[in-house]
């Protein structure tokens, strides 16, 4: 166990290393800040003290040397835009992406497993055809088009919640939550959902095919033979069996969708990361971008582990390996 | 004579399946008294392990009991509601299948399976569940039970994983056990250790046995009674002694003669020729006539009806002389 913990925090700094090269020569490549950072009429001196303090008049390799020293210090940079600590940045933004993104994943779980399994236990039924219609529409509706329904129905049309931005925010550990005030609720309830269908949709599928799976092996059928209701057998057997994958797209979407919520951050005018990196990619900010990006691999890294460690919880047989 | 512990009247269990109406148990009917061995032998298809399942109306869609009757202990089990079924299973009747790895759950411990096990019958449980599982368990000859309950399926081997499922289906001291072909996927030399140990269960426990199998020398060995299956009907049943030494019905007699252990070494095998018919392509009247040497126009037109009792008897027209 210990030396499969060390093993992955190995291959974590690998990737970890591998990830901000290809960052950092990515965003190299992709234009020159200079042209942002200046005014176009700036003299050529200003221009030249300026490409020496960003220190961008050193070789590549220099600067992503540097670049690497300064983040193993926690510092990831200026913005070029804000003139703030992109890290400060970051986190003010980040509190509102986390909570619009697990609102909508722990919503999708928790209403789609057990939506997927009655539809896997009874493939049959009506309500298990209800169910795979709502979830052939979350997977093949794109998202800014039900983000832009949802609006109109519930906030232009009916006027029942608003249309966009955070609400009132409350204070927890030091940080601003909408989700600890009614008018926060509110707001949060439409980005939420909108963030939802799709893993709701997801969650549905893969829990319906690992039930039915589940339902037709021998490991149900003994189970029934020895007497077990049809309750203890979904709570104790099917929703064991069916775990792994499970975990493991909860894990991929919970990564994913903090990274990149862009979409329905954008529609719903909500203050968060995602947000962010589209202005800053804008704007050349080329810190943030780096910052940013760097971040996330080191979230999926993080998410990932986890997931790992799940897997050897929920499955004695990996213990071994 | 009083009434058996188990009798089946008539039995049918069909599939309704894109090919049509299968009739994977066509009006089969046995008897089993208290602490009998019953072997059922056929080849796979034949509807043995179909006739298994019935009986603990453990048949799943597009399945169906679609007629006869199965009288335990004085109650009537086809059309009985679920929980009258499910507090039967594992309880009254219990259920061992084929092959261990598939049937244990591979993420529970041992412990946390017997416990869904012992828990799913309330009534009736005195005593302490750890006791008892640890007693089933040394009794089905699992080495050191009080450490081994917490292990998971994969600690075990093939063997040890069969006798904890056996463990489980002891648990509740069931009247019978219903075992489908639980050696099947075992080593020769397990499968006899385990064939005996059951014997000794059964005697010991006054557990009455229904063992499942396409191979007669296990059943042979095993069983006190002995019915044979062709395409979902039984064709001959009778005392494992009587059986083998004088078969009435020829198929038996095919059966018995392709045992490899009455021939010489090297010496070719006589065996059954033909296949047994698809359950959706069965001819007219008796299924064995195509592959039957003594087969006429009456076998190919009508299905012979059973001469004899629930115990003893066959359904054949022209069936072997039994020599004195």
């Amino acid at each position: 166990m210990v030396s499969f913990i060390v093993q992955r925090i190995a291959q974590g700094i690998v990737v970890m290393a591998a990830m901000s090269l290809l960052v950092f020569l990515g965003v190299y490549a992709i234009g020159n800040p200079i042209d942002v950072l200046l005014a176009p009429d700036a003299t050529q001196e200003i221009r030249t003290q300026t490409i020496a303090r960003y220190g961008l008049d050193r070789p590549l390799y220099e600067q992503y040397g540097q670049f690497v020293w300064r983040v193993l210090h926690g510092d990831l940079g200026r913005s070029f835009v804000f003139n703030m600590p992109v890290t400060d940045l970051i986190f003010m933004r980040l509190p509102a992406t986390l909570e619009l993104t697990l609102a909508a994943v722990l919503g999708a779980t928790v209403i789609g497993i057990p939506l997927g399994i009655y539809a896997g236990y009874r493939p049959q039924s009506r309500t298990a055809r209800w169910i795979m219609a709502i979830s052939v529409i979350g997977f093949s509706v794109p998202t800014f088009w039900i983000g832009l329904v949802l609006i109109l129905t519930f906030a232009v049309t009916l006027g029942w919640l608003p249309a966009g931005g955070r609400g009132e925010t409350a204070n927890l550990f030091g940080i601003e939550w909408s989700f600890l005030t009614g008018n926060g609720l509110k707001h949060l309830l439409l980005p939420a959902l909108n963030l939802s269908l799709f893993k709701l949709a997801l969650m549905i599928r893969l829990a319906r095919a690992g039930t039915r799976e589940i339902m037709l092996t021998d490991t149900v059928r003994f189970a029934r033979a020895t007497g077990q209701s049809e309750t203890t057998i979904i709570r104790h057997h099917v929703l064991r069996l069916i775990s792994i994958p499970l975990v493991t797209v909860f894990g991929l979407e919970l990564g994913s969708t903090l990274a990149f919520a862009v979409v329905t951050e954008t529609i719903f005018s909500w203050p968060g990361v995602g947000k962010l990196i589209i202005d800053s990619i804008q704007s050349l900010d080329r810190p943030v971008m780096v910052a940013y990006l760097v971040l996330v691999s080191l979230l999926f890294i993080a998410i990932n582990f986890v997931v790992d460690l799940c897997y050897v919880a929920l499955d004695p047989r990996m213990q071994k390996g | 004579m009083s009434e058996p512990l188990l009798s089946v009247y008539g039995l049918k269990t069909n599939f309704d399946t894109r090919h049509g109406l299968l009739r994977a148990v066509d009006d089969v009917s046995f008897s089993l008294d208290r602490g009998e061995i019953l072997g059922l032998v056929g080849e796979s298809g034949s509807g043995k392990s179909v006739t298994g399942f019935s009986l603990l109306g453990l048949i799943e869609a597009p399945g169906r009991i679609a007629g006869g009757s199965i009288r335990f202990d004085g109650q009537e089990l086809v059309g009985a509601s679920i929980d009258i079924l499910r507090s039967i299973r594992g309880r009254r009747i219990a259920m061992i299948f084929q092959d261990p790895a598939m049937t244990l759950n591979p993420v529970l411990t041992i412990r946390q399976q017997m416990k869904l096990a012992y828990d799913a019958h309330q009534s009736g449980n005195t005593g302490d569940f750890t006791a008892r599982a640890l007693e089933v368990l040394s009794k089905v000859g699992i080495p050191d039970p009080a450490a081994r309950i917490d292990a998971y399926p994969h600690q075990f081997s093939g063997g040890m994983r069969q006798r904890v499922a056996i463990a489980i289906a002891l648990m509740h001291r069931p009247d019978i056990i219903i075992a489908d072909e639980p050696t099947t996927a075992l080593d020769v030399s397990i499968q006899a250790q385990i064939l005996a140990e059951m014997r000794g269960l059964a005697q010991e426990t006054g557990t009455a046995l229904i063992w499942i199998s396409h191979d007669l020398a296990t059943i042979a060995a095993l069983a006190n009674r002995i019915a044979v299956m062709y395409a979902g009907r039984i064709v001959e049943q009778g005392t494992t002694a009587a059986l083998i030494r004088a078969p009435r019905h020829p198929y038996t007699q095919g059966l018995l003669n392709s045992r490899p252990d009455r021939f010489p070494p090297k010496a070719k095998l006589p065996q059954i020729r033909g296949a047994m018919p698809s359950l959706s392509n069965l001819p007219q009247g008796c299924a064995f006539a195509p592959r039957c040497q003594f087969a006429t126009d009456l076998c190919r037109s009508a299905i012979p009806p059973w001469s004899g009792t629930l115990h003893d008897g066959f359904a054949c027209y022209h069936p072997l002389e039994r020599t004195p």
